[in-house]
């Protein structure tokens, strides 16, 4: 399994390459996702670790699917740190969708910290069988 | 003509510094037992170690982990996870990315405290895992008044 701590890399194959407005300090990582297919719909699941459906936005615009959340430090003061093998901060990532979606109808699920986007793909896309007449 | 560049002598840490922070380090990865902080095949959840006088804080970042398949036991001053995430594979799907890894995992911390394990207490929620470990009693640090003529 690869690194899935890193500083905000956006720009990955065929990925849009955005300025990434950030509104908390802190550092920026990118989720490790599972994007898959069939032919209705396309699913993308982000492990979003401490994010809630309030510090999460999801946002597709021109073909760009941009996945944005933020989590607060859960440590109180006066803890102290011992051993520290991850950082909290935000998560960025886009995405560059080959296919058109249909807007209206996706939907998205966040459940102990993974979102489950579901994205209908727009009835022109779907594969259709062409009948070739002799 | 040959030249060597030799450390300049102000910029070497003297010996004693560098070894003690050689212990410190040394102390702190071999509290974690099992398994290594490193990624490699399985899950390893990363976890942090925090404390306040009266506890310690293991937080791990376990998302999408049903709660049934998580294990959590705690004796005298080592606390031990262990459990599995499933990531259903998705029947008929052609994969454009696939970077989520399921497995079983398992990692014993040692703390530098024994904690009193009846009270040990976890929560998981939005996919972190808290658990909270109260110091034993006995063993807090307690102020000496210093009293005076």
């Amino acid at each position: 399994m690869e690194g899935n701590r890193q500083g905000i890399e956006v720009t990955e194959r065929g990925d849009v390459a955005l300025s990434a407005e950030q509104t908390r300090p802190g550092p920026v990582f990118m989720p490790q996702v599972d994007i898959f297919e069939i032919p209705e719909v396309i699913t993308v699941m982000a492990d979003l670790p401490g994010v809630t459906a309030d510090d999460l936005s999801v946002d597709l615009e021109d073909g760009v699917l941009t996945i944005r959340g933020s989590v607060d430090p859960p440590e109180k003061d006066p803890e102290e740190s011992l051993v520290r093998e991850y950082d909290t901060g935000s998560f960025y990532r886009q995405f560059k969708l080959a296919q058109t979606i249909d807007q209206a109808a996706i939907s998205a699920k966040l459940s102990d910290g993974v979102l489950r986007l579901v994205l209908p793909k727009v009835e022109a896309a779907k594969p259709r069988q062409i009948t070739i007449q002799t | 003509m040959l030249v060597r560049r030799l450390w300049p002598a102000q910029f070497s840490p003297t010996p004693g510094r560098l070894e003690s922070m050689r212990r410190e380090m040394q102390t702190l990865f071999d509290a974690l037992e099992g398994t290594t902080a490193s990624r490699s095949p399985g899950v390893f959840p990363a976890v942090n170690v925090t404390q306040d006088p009266d506890n310690f804080y293991l937080r791990a970042e376990l998302p999408g982990v049903k709660t049934g398949d998580l294990d959590l036991s705690a004796v005298q001053n080592r606390v031990t996870l262990s459990g599995k995430r499933e990531i259903p594979q998705e029947e008929g799907a052609s994969y454009h990315r696939r970077e989520r890894a399921g497995g079983s995992f398992g990692r014993t911390v040692t703390l530098p405290q024994e904690i009193d394990t009846k009270k040990v207490a976890a929560r998981y929620d939005n996919g972190i895992l808290t658990v909270t470990l109260p110091k034993v009693e006995a063993h807090k640090p307690r102020s000496i008044a210093i009293k005076t003529r």
